[in-house]
C-alpha cells in the first residue's frame, strides 16, 4: 500500500492534466486542529483531501457539519438493512411480493426507504431455475438507497469485468456453484435504473417472523453473489 | 471513449478480493473524500455523466493502479478546476483567492438526508415517443466515439431483444459534455452470452443492458 500511494501522487497530478499540481497540501500549514506531524510529505491522499476540504470550507462552498452528515448517514443509516427489510416483506406477503416486482421504486417507496420521486429501482426474483447478478462494468453504480455504498470488489477491476462474460466462474470463487441447468441472467447497470436481487426463500423459514427474516438476508444475496443461508439454531425449528 | 474503464469481457483482472466484515470506509479520508463529492455535486457545476467522464478520463495504468478513493480525489480536482469553482492557483496555495467573495455552502446538515433519499435523478417527465417496442429485435449500433458514451465496447455491433422500457431519461452522451439532456427512452436490452462471447458460452444464459434510443438500430 505504501508504494500505492507514493505512486498516487504522481497519478494525480497527471490525470487532472497538469492543471492541478498536489501542493494542495500546504494549506495545513494554516490548520492547527489536525494532528499530523509538520514534516510529513504529502504522499498521503488523507492529507490531500483534508487540504482540499479545509480549501473548500474557507470558500463556504462546503459546511464541515453537512460532510459530518454525509459519513454518518453512509456509515450508519444506509446498508443493506434497508434491501433486507424489502426482501423480507417480499417473502412474507405475496401481494407486496407481486407490487415490488411489478414497480419496485413504489413498492419501496411504501416502506418509507426511497423517494417516489428518487431513482429508478427495479427488483429480480431468484428461483431455483433462474439466478440474477447484478454488475457494473462501466464503474460502479449500485442500488445504495438499499444496499448502502458498494464494497471494494464490487467496484474492482475483476469482478466489473469477467461477471458479464463469466458470472459462473465469479460465483464459484464467491462459493455458489450452480447447477447447469439454472438460467444465469447477468444485468449491467449501464444506466441510472439500479438493480437489486429478490433471493429465493431458504427452506425451513416458514415459521419466521419478518424481523428474523429480515436478519437472515445479506448485501451478497441481493447482488446475486449468493443465496441466503438459513441454519436452524439446535432444539428449534 | 474507449478506455480501460470499460472492463466488461476482460479476462486478465486476477481474482475478486472479497474482504469479510467490510467496514463502509476503509480510512477516514475515504469519508470525507465520499461526503466532498456528495456536497460539492449540489452546486450542480457538473451532472452525473460529465463527473463519470472525468474519471475515465485518468490515464489507464493510474485508474487500475488507484483504489476506488484515490480516483475519486483525481476526479474531484478536475472538476473543479475545469469548471472554474476553484483555480487552479487556489488548488497550488490550498488559500481561497484573495479578494475572493466567501459563499454560503449549498449542502446545509438538515438537507443531507433528503439528498440521499432522492438519488441521482435521471429520469425525465417529458412525452417522447419510444423507437422501439418491447419484443422487437434490436442490434446496439457500432459506435466509437471518443467523448462519453455508456454503451460498452463488449455489446457494440450485438444482437438483442427490447425486453423492458424503462421510461424517459437523461442521455449521457450529450449530457457528459454539457450539449443537452436529449431525453430519450432507455430499454433494457437482453443479449444471450452466445451473442457477446461465442458458442463456448451457456445457451441459457444471457446479459441486460440498459440501452438508450440512440445506442440502438432495428435488426
Amino acid at each position: 500500500m505504501t508504494t500505492t500511494r507514493r505512486d498516487f501522487l504522481a497519478a494525480a497530478v497527471t490525470a487532472a492534466g497538469a492543471a492541478v499540481t498536489p501542493d494542495l497540501t500546504r494549506a495545513q500549514e494554516h490548520d492547527h486542529d489536525h494532528d499530523h506531524d509538520h514534516q510529513v510529505l504529502p504522499s498521503d491522499p488523507a492529507l490531500r483531501v483534508k487540504a482540499l476540504e479545509s480549501l473548500l470550507v474557507e470558500k463556504g462552498l462546503v459546511d464541515a457539519a453537512a460532510l459530518d452528515a454525509l459519513v454518518d448517514a453512509y456509515e450508519h443509516k444506509l446498508g443493506p438493512r434497508n434491501g433486507a427489510r424489502v426482501v423480507a416483506r417480499a417473502w412474507v406477503d405475496p401481494a407486496y411480493k407481486q407490487r415490488l416486482l411489478a414497480d419496485a421504486t413504489a413498492a419501496i417507496a411504501e416502506l418509507g426507504l426511497a423517494s417516489h420521486q428518487g431513482e429508478r429501482i427495479v427488483a429480480l426474483e431468484n428461483t431455483p431455475k433462474l439466478h440474477n447478478l447484478i454488475v457494473c462494468t462501466l464503474c460502479s453504480c449500485y442500488p445504495w438507497p438499499l444496499l448502502g455504498l458498494p464494497p471494494r470488489w464490487y467496484k474492482s477491476a475483476p469482478y466489473r469485468s469477467r461477471a458479464v462474460i463469466d458470472p459462473r466462474g465469479v460465483l464459484r470463487e464467491f462459493g455458489l456453484d450452480l447447477p447447469q441447468g439454472t438460467e444465469v441472467r447477468v444485468w449491467d447497470s449501464t444506466s441510472e435504473v439500479r438493480y437489486i436481487v429478490l433471493p429465493e426463500r431458504p427452506a425451513g423459514t416458514e415459521n419466521l417472523n419478518e424481523e428474523k427474516l429480515t436478519a437472515l438476508v445479506t448485501r451478497d444475496a441481493m447482488v446475486g453473489v449468493a443465496k441466503v443461508a438459513f441454519l436452524p439454531e439446535r432444539g428449534s425449528a | 471513449m474507449n478506455g480501460v474503464f470499460d472492463m466488461g469481457g476482460m479476462q486478465c483482472m486476477g481474482p475478486i478480493m472479497y474482504e469479510k466484515g467490510e467496514p463502509v470506509f476503509h480510512e477516514r479520508w475515504e469519508g470525507r473524500m465520499e461526503a466532498l463529492y456528495r456536497a460539492m455535486g449540489v452546486w450542480r457545476k457538473w451532472n452525473i455523466d460529465a463527473s463519470r467522464h472525468e474519471r475515465n478520463l485518468i490515464p489507464p495504468a493510474e485508474y487500475l493502479r488507484n483504489s476506488y478513493y484515490e480516483s475519486s480525489v483525481v476526479q474531484l480536482l478536475g472538476l473543479l478546476v475545469k469548471r472554474g469553482v476553484v483555480t487552479r492557483a487556489e488548488i497550488e496555495s490550498g488559500l481561497p483567492a484573495p479578494g475572493s467573495a466567501k459563499v454560503s455552502p449549498a449542502l446545509t446538515p438538515d438537507a443531507v438526508m433528503p439528498l440521499l433519499a432522492r438519488g441521482t435523478v435521471a429520469s425525465r417527465d417529458v412525452q417522447v415517443a419510444p423507437t422501439f417496442k418491447v419484443g422487437q429485435h434490436v442490434r446496439a449500433r457500432n459506435i466509437n466515439p471518443v467523448s462519453h458514451t455508456r454503451l460498452p465496447r463488449y455489446a457494440r455491433a450485438k444482437l438483442g431483444i427490447v425486453e423492458r422500457d424503462h421510461g424517459v431519461f437523461v442521455f449521457p452522451d450529450t449530457n457528459a459534455q454539457f450539449l443537452g439532456e436529449k431525453p430519450q427512452h432507455v430499454y433494457s436490452v437482453r443479449f444471450s452470452a452466445r451473442e457477446l462471447w461465442g458458442q463456448q458460452a451457456p445457451a441459457q444464459d444471457s446479459v441486460n443492458l440498459d440501452l438508450w434510443d440512440d445506442y440502438l438500430e432495428l435488426a
